[in-house]
């Protein structure tokens, strides 16, 4: 096994980690201010992703695709906010389950029924298409490197936001007690809905930026959205650092576990086995880092209350 | 308004009706809906042991669902190709024989519920509806990737398995055998709820430290009560597999969690019948919106989004009323 391989590899993984950020990071606002857990995100995901493509068919460019893709998430969020899940705050989690799960229904079939079953094609900006070479002679996709580039800018500016700014200071408020912000002045329910936007919007990017390297179809969002959900149980709920630690660790595990358990496996086993079982175990490596994590501290990395 | 049990008889017994009915006038293909919405009510009865009565909202049962498929699954495969299951450290052989299936189905079931149950109960809330959905997840990889037992394409059985004194391919019979399940499950149900671990459960959900200081765990309680569900659900997965004769990773799918779930809620929350009732319904509409349109679940969704907004107690809360405190 070369050393090219396994930087290749290591890049893979922090590629996909900063793109589980992107989702992790509005899921754990989400449940952090408003104490709401939000199976609609992965909805919301695929929103930004069909945007996207859409926008980028009709005007080629996809800087527009992904301003496109970040304005449609963020007023759907804000259309679903203000309709139903505003009414979902003071409920308990099992109707926060039943009721984004029902809007999962209606965004996939909706999505359906409007773009057909067929996967849509985002293709990636010439200026960004094409390997790059990396110090040390590795070739590597450009793209990638800047989807890299651009997770880890917005979860530099996430944190500028939440620790500098007034919006910042109002939704770690809003964390800590609400009545009391309420109290004070701010005008919570837009405050909801603005942080409910964010979280969207960032979805949104994350689904047109990941569907340019894959395809944009239907149900693209739960298998993130369920894995976005294991990067926030390791990282704790509604701590970004948490989710930046978490979905780097998960990012890598699962890259570097689809790689190296096959091989490893190969030392003491016939090939045809080995290559089986170690795809497998690496297919479950990431639920067997959440229940280490959970075993060793059950409020997860950075997680401050159960 | 109508009292509970009037009720109940008569979800039960037009439950029964329908497919004799069926058997009459020659429609074969309603008894097989009859037992799809009969082994989905028992899959939900087993959650509902865990949702309604612990207040443990797991969105991972389908992991149950599937092992009790997979179970069916790999035994019904190794008898057919006439191959060991496994040569050491024993010969075991593959089987065709339901009670077999069954037993196996609900072992493999509870071990999981009890490992799964053993760390998700570290945590409450909305960690514990994460963990539950990610182990989910977990099963449904492994189960793609098994590439041993179909993978991606799952695993076809040939012909029914067999249960003794009965012809399980004629769909009438198959019905009253999953029938007859189901109402063992039900009166299980229905004891349990009235027992003292009942009791102590309900307590449990509801002032979780009252129940500690009077010397109980409750932690231990809900486990009991997780892995129970578990079995449950996992019979009905064996049942469900033998009915398509096919089994194949979405069983294991977050979806199918998602739908056992909706059973209940349709139905109605804690209630002996909500699972029935919601099941029942739930097959029904798809079958007929499924019928109208591509996209039923659009509507699936509508109907969900307003029980939860507006109608909590589900079709049983509208017909009956709110649950009685002291049944």
């Amino acid at each position: 096994m070369s050393t090219i391989l396994i930087i290749e590899q290591v890049l893979n993984g922090l590629q996909f980690g900063v793109m589980l950020f992107l989702m992790a990071a509005g899921l754990t606002l989400i449940f952090g201010v408003m104490g709401l857990i939000n199976l609609a995100h992965g909805s919301l995901y695929m929103v930004g992703a069909f945007a996207a493509a859409a926008v980028a068919g009709l005007t080629g460019s996809f800087l527009l695709a992904l301003v496109a893709a970040m304005a449609a998430a963020a007023m759907a969020g804000m259309l679903i906010e203000t309709v139903v899940i505003r009414r979902l705050y003071a409920t308990d989690h099992l109707d926060q389950v039943l009721a984004t799960f029902a809007l999962i229904l209606i965004f996939s079939e909706g999505t359906r029924w409007i773009f057909g079953s067929f996967p849509l094609f985002l293709d990636i900006p010439d200026a960004l298409s094409g390997p790059v070479t990396l110090p040390g002679g590795i070739e590597y996709p450009f793209y990638r490197l800047v989807l890299i580039g651009v997770g880890l800018a917005v979860a530099a500016g996430l944190t500028l936001l939440i620790n500098r700014t007034r919006i910042g200071i109002q939704i770690r408020a809003g964390e800590n007690d609400r009545e009391m912000i309420a109290a004070l002045g701010v005008d919570i329910s837009r405050l909801y809905t603005l942080v409910f936007a964010l979280g969207a919007a960032l979805a949104g990017l994350a689904g047109a930026l990941v569907g340019a390297i894959q395809s944009v179809q239907v149900g693209m969002g739960e298998p993130v959205l369920i894995l976005a959900f294991v990067v926030i149980v390791i990282g704790g709920i509604g701590s970004i650092k948490g989710a930046l630690v978490g979905a780097l660790l998960v990012g890598l595990t699962d890259t570097l576990g689809g790689i190296f358990l096959p091989e490893l496996f190969k030392l003491f086993m016939a090939p045809a086995t080995a290559s089986s079982a170690g795809s497998a175990l690496a297919s479950m490596a990431i639920y067997i880092l959440m229940g280490v994590v959970l075993i060793w501290r059950p409020t997860g990395l950075y997680g401050a209350r159960a | 308004m109508m009292p509970e049990r009037v009720l109940n008889a008569v979800v039960l017994a037009g439950l029964l009706a329908v497919p004799l009915w069926a058997l009459v006038v020659d429609e074969p293909f309603t008894i097989t809906l009859a037992t799809r919405a009969v082994i989905f009510a028992l899959a939900a009865v087993g959650l509902n042991i865990a949702l309604g009565f612990g207040g443990l909202v797991s969105l991972g049962h389908a992991v149950f669902f599937g092992l009790g498929g997979y179970a069916m699954g790999i035994l019904a495969h190794h008898a057919q190709t006439f191959t060991p299951l496994a040569e050491w450290p024993f010969l075991i052989e593959g089987t065709k024989s339901m009670p077999v299936i069954w037993l196996v189905a609900m072992l493999t079931s509870g071990v999981a519920a009890l490992l799964i149950g053993l760390l998700s109960l570290r945590t409450t809330g909305v960690y514990f509806i994460m963990i539950t959905l990610a182990f989910g997840q977990m099963f449904y990889y492994f189960a793609i990737s098994w590439a041993a037992y179909g993978g991606e394409d799952g695993l076809s059985i040939y012909v029914r398995n067999d249960f003794p004194g009965l012809n399980t391919l004629v769909p009438i019979q198959f019905f009253g055998l999953c029938f007859a399940l189901l109402c063992v499950a039900l009166l299980f149900t229905a004891l349990l709820a009235r027992s003292p671990f009942g009791l102590a459960l309900n307590a449990a959900r509801q002032v979780p430290a009252r129940v500690e200081t009077v010397g109980l765990d409750p932690l231990r309680l809900k486990l009991v009560a997780f892995v129970i569900s578990g079995v449950i659900t996992g019979l009905a997965g064996a049942l469900f597999a033998d009915l398509n004769r096919f089994v194949s990773p979405t069983m294991f799918s977050w979806q199918m969690s998602g739908e056992i779930i909706i059973f209940i809620i349709l139905g109605g929350t804690a209630r002996l019948f909500g699972p029935v009732v919601g099941a029942v319904l739930f097959v029904t509409l798809e079958h007929f919106l499924g019928g109208l349109s591509d996209y039923w679940h659009i509507y699936l969704g509508a109907l969900l989004l307003l029980i939860v907004l507006f109608a909590r107690g589900g079709v049983i809360g509208l017909l009956a009323g709110r649950a009685r405190l002291h049944d």
